[in-house]
């Protein structure tokens, strides 16, 4: 019998059935940010119960820390309330914690990758929707709430309905000026924001080998808009590579250990699964999202669609999409006018994606009365992306090029957009009042894209500039 | 160690129809109200930027509607609380009065969070959710019934068949749905497990 990585994996760290019938799940790297554990340490601590295995969590934090200013304490108190609490409990449960001044700070799906936390064959977890990015190295990671944050500090499992496995394979060659975020929003715009539910994504075929880590963990990072609760690769020769070295990868006589194990947990060949989709690489080009969700993309060189032509079940988010855009059916998404670029985040704030906007915007300058941003993912993000002189590529061409933090994906820290302003934006969600205005616009795009738009101040394909 | 034993096998109360497919968390409670250490107080800013304009002028919104004030079962559509994983979502929901919600689909981040709450989430078909809805738009003094052990929603004479995961069903009805009391029972056990994994001994760098 074939298996595939999620029924080993999740087999491996099944600890029993619970009494509702869930499996008890046993969960191998616990991330924390200051965002969703406050009120589970306070849960933790009002049950007289303590963290039962402090070296498999680690804590950072990432969405309200100010990506400029970062003296202390910080100008907005209930951030700095944020920031103590999360200092003291880490050091009270005596957890490694990833500050400000460590070097290490970061995005916490940026920083566990790169920190060599994040392994094959694993189970991870983090009170955050995005942890599905860690499966791009074959773990299997979830997004999990505050009581689920309170039930890994007090016993390092989750209460979990093991979820069915759909392989999504995508045979071929990604075209000229198109990546990991133009083939996700392309799986979001065929699957829907709600085809995931129930499943765990294994992406697969010869268009997502030839991707590199980090294009994988964009893949993966998105899966969750899909109502995916899960998605990951199997891991290769390129994970292992990736990992090797890394602070917190093994070496030396557990490095072949490890290699032993990663291998081990590979999907087989021929494994089963209970749902397959095919796609096309060369189907995929440039996209953009139009609308309110992350699903409502489309290629850059097509108009919005018309809602009569929808099938019927879209037509009503279309609606409410085109009342929020001011956008008009069947108009160009090319052209539309921006007001501020957003290069950043959990899904694209990694120092390939900033080399890849960097390639755009070198010997150009930021369009007039455009705000343009540059977000590195972490402070070792940050380091290398000074180290190859990319900040100067941007500061030059009218980017700011700001601290390491979640930023204006989510506007938790002061980095949003003003009334009704338009941004194209790296980052994952077009949710109405996601980048800090209720009346702001979302168009999500690749990082390369962002660039083009940077410095056009206009949505443009990328293949044309 | 027992606590929260409170069954949720039955739930009466009236409803209030929200008609969206797709509603995120953060259209649920948007991320500023999020900064806290506590769920405090999210009660009061359920839904702020879909109920009040940027000024603060009230717009049209169920949750705006003195007709449904008062509502503790909340009617929704497709994929409601789809997003960010924020468990200040169900908790400003159930700040605000909601005791369950009924709906076509649920994302499965908020579904969880809402049984750690206590809160049933339970699924009825596309079409039963419409009837619902307009029969409470109808009559907002509709009383609406759950009732997990039959498995069906009851409100003016008639019945709908409801589903949902099992487990949560029957975390639910035997009142044992608080999770960290169903799994430390299983410390000593995961501790064993976790001896077996071959990760979990590897060498650690040097600080």
């Amino acid at each position: 019998m074939s298996a595939n990585l999620f029924d080993k994996v999740w087999e491996l760290h099944r600890v029993g059935t619970l009494p509702s019938g869930r499996d008890q799940l046993f969960v191998g790297l616990h991330l924390v940010h200051e965002v969703t554990s406050p009120q589970a340490f306070a849960m933790l601590a009002e049950r007289g119960l303590g963290v039962a295995f402090p070296g498999r969590t680690f804590a950072t934090c990432d969405h309200i820390v100010p990506t400029d200013d970062q003296g202390r304490p910080f100008k907005d108190p209930q951030a700095e309330a944020m920031m103590s609490a999360l200092e003291a409990n880490a050091a009270l449960s005596g957890l490694e914690f990833f500050g400000l001044d460590s070097g290490r700070q970061g995005i916490v799906h940026v920083i566990g990758p790169e920190l060599g936390l994040t392994q094959p064959g694993m189970t991870i977890a983090c009170g955050d929707s995005h942890t599905s990015t860690h499966g791009a190295f074959g773990a299997i990671a979830f997004g999990v709430g505050t009581s689920q944050v309170r039930d890994l500090l007090a016993t390092q499992t989750l209460a979990m309905d093991r979820p069915k496995v759909r392989k999504i394979s995508v045979e071929g060659s990604l075209g000229k000026g198109v990546g990991a975020k133009d083939l996700i929003l392309y799986i979001l715009s065929r699957l829907g924001v709600e085809g995931g539910i129930g499943f765990a994504y294994e992406y697969a075929g010869s268009a997502v080998r030839s991707l590199g880590m980090e294009a994988r963990m964009t893949l993966c990072n998105m899966s969750i808009e899909g109502g995916a609760r899960a998605g990951y690769v199997s891991p290769d020769e390129k994970t292992f590579e990736y990992l090797l070295g890394r602070p917190y990868a093994p070496a030396g006589a557990d490095w072949d250990r490890a290699l032993a194990f990663w291998r081990s947990v590979a999907s087989d060949e021929n494994s089963s699964f209970d749902d397959r989709v095919e796609l096309e690489a060369e189907a995929v080009e440039p996209m953009v999202t139009w609308g309110i969700n992350p699903g409502q993309g489309i290629p850059v060189s097509q108009s919005m669609p018309r809602v009569a032509e929808l099938p019927p079940e879209r037509r009503e988010g279309a609606r409410a999409a085109y009342a929020h855009m001011g956008f008009a059916e069947g108009e160009s998404i090319a052209g539309k006018k921006i007001d501020v670029a957003f290069i950043g985040s959990c899904t694209n704030g990694r120092i390939s994606d900033l080399r890849e906007a960097a390639a755009v915007v070198v010997g150009r300058k930021v369009a007039p009365g455009v705000r343009a941003l540059v977000v590195p993912g972490s402070m070792a993000v940050a380091a290398q992306a000074k180290d190859e002189g990319l900040d100067a590529v941007f500061l030059e061409a009218g980017f700011e090029f700001r601290r390491a933090g979640c930023s204006m994906c989510l506007a938790m820290n002061p980095d949003r957009l003003e009334g009704t302003q338009v941004c194209a934006s790296s980052s994952n969600r077009n949710f109405i009042g996601r980048q800090g205005s209720s009346l702001g616009r979302t168009l999500l795009m690749s990082p390369a894209m962002v660039a083009a738009a940077a410095v056009s101040g206009e949505v443009v394909d990328i293949r044309r500039l | 160690m027992a606590r929260d034993v409170e069954r949720r096998a039955k739930l009466v109360g009236r409803g209030l129809p929200l008609r969206e497919d797709d509603v995120d968390t953060d259209r649920i409670i948007p991320a500023r109200f999020m900064k806290g250490v506590s769920f405090e107080g999210l009660g009061d800013h359920v839904f702020r930027d879909a109920r009040f304009d940027e000024v603060g002028r009230p717009k049209d919104h169920p949750f705006n509607e003195s007709r449904f004030s008062g509502a503790s079962i909340l009617i929704v559509n497709r994929n409601f609380g789809c997003g960010s994983s924020r468990e200040h979502a169900p908790q400003a929901l159930a700040r605000a009065g909601i005791a369950a919600l009924v709906g076509e689909s649920f994302a499965e981040i908020f579904a969880g969070n809402c049984v750690s709450l206590g809160l049933p989430a339970v699924t009825i078909s596309a079409v039963a959710v419409r009837e619902l809805q307009d029969l409470v738009e109808a009559d907002p003094s509709l009383l609406v019934e759950l009732d997990l052990e039959a498995k069906e929603v009851r409100a003016g004479g008639r019945r709908f068949a409801l589903s949902m995961p099992e487990s949560h069903r029957r975390a639910l009805v035997s009142g044992l749905w608080d999770s960290t009391s169903e799994l430390l029972p299983g410390l000593g056990a995961a501790r064993e497990l976790a001896e077996t994994l071959p990760y979990i001994n590897w060498s650690r760098p040097s600080p």
